[in-house]
C-alpha cells in the first residue's frame, strides 16, 4: 500500500477489476438466477435453458456466425451512444439514424451501381455516415443553439425516420410489381462479401462489416483519447461551463459528436441492407438503436467494454432464438424478458451491488494499511 | 423436452387408428411473422389452422415466431434441418426468406401465404381481399342512414390499400354518391395494434359524418369496433368473424379464411396431394367472404342480403370487375 490510500479524508482506493470485471459479472449473475427462477415457474429446467442459451450462441459455427452478426449492429449503435455520453448527451435516436443510414446506403446502392465494387461501397458507406450523421445534426443543431432537450428531439426523429422510409418505400423505391415495401435487390458486385464466401464457414449473415466494426472501436478509442476533438468533447461532457472558460465552444462539440454518433448508428445500414438483405427494407433496424444504450451503459462507453457488451447482447439475441426454438414453455416474449432481466441489472440497477462490493473492498485496502 | 413430444406423437399415433408411421414422420412447421401468433388477426387466424389441424390428427407441429428480420431465414433453414415435411410462412414479408431458403433446401415444401414466391418447391396462397372487401363497402353503402362510410386501414401498405380500393368501389356500387372517407393508423407497423389510435380516427369519421366503419388494421381494429360501439354506430370487421365482439353494432365481417388456408396446406402435405404454384383464393373458392352468423343477421336486411349474393355471383362470373390495387 502507497501512502496516499492512508491518508486522512482521502477515499479508499477500490482495485480497477472490482469495478470492470467483478460489478458487471455480479450484475449479469442477479440477472440469470432471476431468469433462471421465472423459467423455473413457467415449468421449464433454468440449467437446460442456460446450456441451450449458451450452445445456441457458441456452440457450433452457424450460430457464431449470427452471434457476431448481431454484435456487430450493437458495436456501431453503442459506439454512437457512447459518443453522446462522452458530450454529456443522451442520444436515443439511434434507431432513427440508423434507418437514414441505411436509406442513404439503399440509394447509393440502387442509383449508382453502375460503379465497380471498389467505388460503390466506399460511397455507400460514406453515405451511411453521412445520411445518420445528418439526421442526428439537426436534433443536435436545436440542443446546442435553442436548447431543445436532445431526448425529445431525438425520440420525435425516430418516428420521423420510420415516416420517411415508409414513405418512400411505399410510394417511391417499391420494386415494380411487388407487394410488400422493400426496393429491388441490388446488383449482385455491390453485396459486401459474406465470411462464408472466403472462409470455409455455414452460410451466415457474417459479413465484412464485423472487421470495419473491430476497426472503429479502435478509431472511437484513438479519437477520444489520443485526439484534441476527443478532449474537447469529453470535456464539454463533463463540465459546460469549464469547457467554456478553457476557449472550448460546447455548441460546436456538440453537435461534432452527434453527427459521429449519427454516423455510427447509420453503420448498421451498411450492415444490414448492404451486408445481409441486398435491398432497402421497413424494420431492418430492429431496435438495435434501442439496445445500443444498454450496450453503451455497459460497456461503460469505452470500446473495449462495448464490444463485450455488444458479444453479449448478440449472444443474447441469437441464444435467445435457440431458446423460443429449442424449448416449448418459452416463446419469445419469455426471451424478451430475460434480455429485459440482464438490461434492467446492469444498466438500470447498476448501482444495486456496487456500494456493497466497493465497501468491501474498501474496508480490506483500508485494513490492509493500517496492518502495514 | 424432446422424450415429452415424441410421447405425445405416440400417443396421437396410437388414437390416431390410421397412419401410424404417417404421425411419426410427418412433421409440418409453421413460422408466424412479427405480428406474433396471438395479434386477434392475421397470425392468429394462421395458428387456428395449426391448432384445427393437430386436433383432427393428433400430429404436433413446430413453430417459431420471428422477431428479427434476419430470424426469417434463419427460422426456415432450422426448420429445414430438423427434416419438416411442410413449412408453412405466415404474411408477404417472409417472401424473400422463403425464396432462399426453398433454393437452398429444393427437396422441402414451402408454403407461403399472401405472397407468390415462384419456385418449383413452393406453394403459394394469396387471396383476392378486393373482393370481399367490395361486397363489405355494399353493406355499409346500403346500411349508411348519412351517405357516408368510413375506412380505417392499419400500416399504409399496397396490401391494406388493396382492402380500402375494393370497399370503395363496392360502396359506390351500391350508392353512386356514397362519400368515403379514409384513414391509415400509421406507417410503421406499431399502426398494427393501436386501438386507442384506431377508436380516435373511427370517432373523427363519425363526426365527419360516417356511420359504418370498416377496419382493416388487425389488432389497432378493437379500438374502432368499441369506438362504433359507443356512438351507436356500425363496424364492420376483418380477417376473422368478429362479429361476436360487439352484437348489435358488427354489421359483418369481411372473412378471410388464413386458417383453413393454412391448414389445408397441412393435410395435403399429409395426403400426399400438396401442389407447388399459386393459389388464389377468392370468392369463388370461398377463400374470402363476408359473415352473418346469430350476431348479426338482424342487421342485414333480406334485400340487404339478396343484393349482396347477386354481386357475389356476378363478381364470380366476372360481371362486376373489382379493381385489384396490386395490379392497377
Amino acid at each position: 500500500m502507497s501512502d496516499t490510500s492512508v491518508k486522512f479524508g482521502s477515499p479508499a482506493k477500490v482495485p480497477a477489476w472490482v469495478n470492470l470485471v467483478l460489478v458487471p459479472l455480479v450484475n449479469l449473475l442477479a440477472a440469470f438466477l432471476l431468469s433462471g427462477v421465472v423459467i423455473l415457474i413457467i415449468g421449464d429446467n433454468p440449467l437446460q435453458a442456460m446450456e441451450v442459451l449458451i450452445y445456441g450462441a457458441f456452440g457450433y459455427e452457424e450460430a457464431l456466425g449470427y452471434t457476431l452478426y448481431y454484435t456487430t449492429n450493437f458495436i456501431f449503435t453503442g459506439l454512437a451512444v457512447a459518443i453522446a455520453f462522452h458530450c454529456g448527451l443522451f442520444n436515443i435516436g439511434a434507431e432513427g439514424q440508423a434507418m437514414i443510414g441505411g436509406l442513404g446506403v439503399g440509394l447509393v446502392a440502387l442509383y449508382l451501381d453502375v460503379l465497380p465494387f471498389a467505388l460503390v461501397v466506399p460511397i455507400a458507406i460514406l453515405a451511411a455516415a453521412l445520411f445518420g450523421g445528418f439526421w442526428a445534426a439537426v436534433p443536435a443543431y436545436l440542443q446546442a443553439k435553442r436548447g431543445s432537450h436532445i431526448v425529445i428531439t431525438t425520440i420525435m426523429f425516430n418516428f420521423i425516420a420510420a415516416s420517411v422510409l415508409t414513405y418512400l418505400l411505399v410510394e417511391v423505391l417499391i420494386a415494380p410489381g411487388g407487394q410488400s415495401p422493400e426496393s429491388r435487390e441490388f446488383a449482385e458486385h455491390t453485396w459486401l462479401p459474406f465470411f462464408h464466401n472466403f472462409l470455409p464457414l455455414p452460410e451466415t449473415p457474417l459479413n465484412i462489416s464485423f472487421i470495419f466494426a473491430l476497426l472503429l472501436c479502435v478509431g472511437f478509442y484513438y479519437l477520444m483519447w489520443h485526439t484534441r476533438w476527443g478532449y474537447e468533447i469529453r470535456v464539454t461532457g463533463q463540465n459546460e461551463t469549464a469547457a467554456k472558460y478553457a476557449g472550448i465552444s460546447p455548441a460546436r462539440n456538440i453537435i461534432l459528436a452527434m453527427i459521429i454518433s449519427g454516423a455510427l448508428a447509420g453503420f448498421v445500414g451498411v450492415n444490414e441492407i448492404l451486408g445481409v438483405h441486398h435491398r432497402l427494407i421497413l424494420e431492418f433496424t430492429g431496435g438495435f438503436g434501442f439496445v445500443g444504450i444498454a450496450v453503451a451503459l455497459m460497456g461503460r462507453n469505452h470500446p473495449v467494454g462495448i464490444f463485450l457488451a455488444a458479444l453479449l447482447f448478440g449472444a443474447l439475441y441469437q441464444g435467445g432464438s435457440e431458446l423460443a426454438f429449442e424449448m416449448k414453455n418459452i416463446n419469445r416474449e419469455m426471451v424478451i424478458v430475460i434480455q429485459g432481466l440482464i438490461i434492467l441489472f446492469s444498466g438500470a440497477l447498476e448501482h444495486m451491488f456496487r456500494p456493497t462490493i466497493e465497501n468491501f473492498f474498501k474496508k480490506r485496502s483500508s485494513s490492509a494499511a493500517v496492518e502495514a | 423436452m424432446i422424450k415429452k413430444l415424441k410421447l405425445v406423437a405416440a400417443a396421437a399415433a396410437l388414437l390416431a387408428v390410421t397412419g401410424v408411421a404417417k404421425a411419426e414422420d410427418f412433421k409440418p412447421a409453421i413460422i408466424f411473422d412479427m405480428g406474433g401468433k396471438f395479434d386477434k388477426s392475421f397470425n392468429e387466424a394462421g395458428y387456428n389452422g395449426a391448432e384445427a389441424f393437430k386436433k383432427e390428427t393428433g400430429i404436433e407441429y413446430m413453430e417459431f415466431e420471428v422477431t428479427q428480420v434476419s430470424q426469417r431465414e434463419q427460422a426456415m433453414k432450422r426448420m429445414a434441418r430438423k427434416d419438416a415435411s411442410i413449412i408453412v410462412a405466415m404474411g408477404f414479408a417472409q417472401a424473400n426468406a422463403v425464396e432462399k431458403a426453398a433454393k437452398a433446401n429444393p427437396d422441402k415444401k414451402f408454403t407461403i401465404i399472401d405472397m407468390v414466391v415462384d419456385l418449383p418447391n413452393v406453394q403459394s396462397i394469396i387471396f383476392k381481399e378486393h373482393e370481399g372487401s367490395f361486397l363489405v363497402g355494399m353493406a355499409a353503402a346500403m346500411k349508411s342512414q348519412t351517405g357516408k362510410v368510413g375506412f380505417i386501414g392499419g400500416m399504409d401498405i399496397p396490401l391494406i390499400r388493396k382492402f380500402a380500393l375494393g370497399y370503395e368501389e363496392g360502396a359506390k356500387y351500391a350508392n353512386k354518391d356514397v362519400e368515403v372517407f379514409q384513414n391509415m393508423t400509421g406507417t410503421t407497423p406499431a399502426a398494427w395494434n393501436d386501438p386507442t389510435k384506431g377508436g380516435e380516427l373511427a370517432k373523427s369519421q363519425f363526426d365527419r359524418g360516417a356511420d359504418v366503419v370498416f377496419a382493416a388494421a388487425g389488432g389497432t381494429g378493437t379500438g374502432v369496433y368499441q369506438a362504433a360501439k359507443d356512438n351507436g354506430k356500425f363496424a364492420i370487421g376483418v380477417d376473422s368473424n368478429q362479429n361476436y365482439l360487439h352484437p348489435g353494432t358488427m354489421l359483418t365481417s369481411m372473412t378471410k379464411r388464413v386458417d383453413v388456408a393454412v391448414q389445408e396446406a397441412f393435410m395435403s402435405a399429409k395426403d400426399g396431394t400438396w401442389q407447388p404454384g399459386i393459389k388464389v383464393l377468392g370468392l369463388k373458392e370461398e377463400g374470402v367472404g363476408f359473415a352473418v352468423d346469430e350476431h348479426n343477421k338482424d342487421l342485414i336486411t333480406p334485400e340487404m342480403t339478396a343484393k349482396l349474393e347477386q354481386a357475389r355471383a356476378d363478381i364470380i362470373a366476372g360481371k362486376i370487375k373489382v379493381t385489384d390495387y396490386m395490379s392497377k
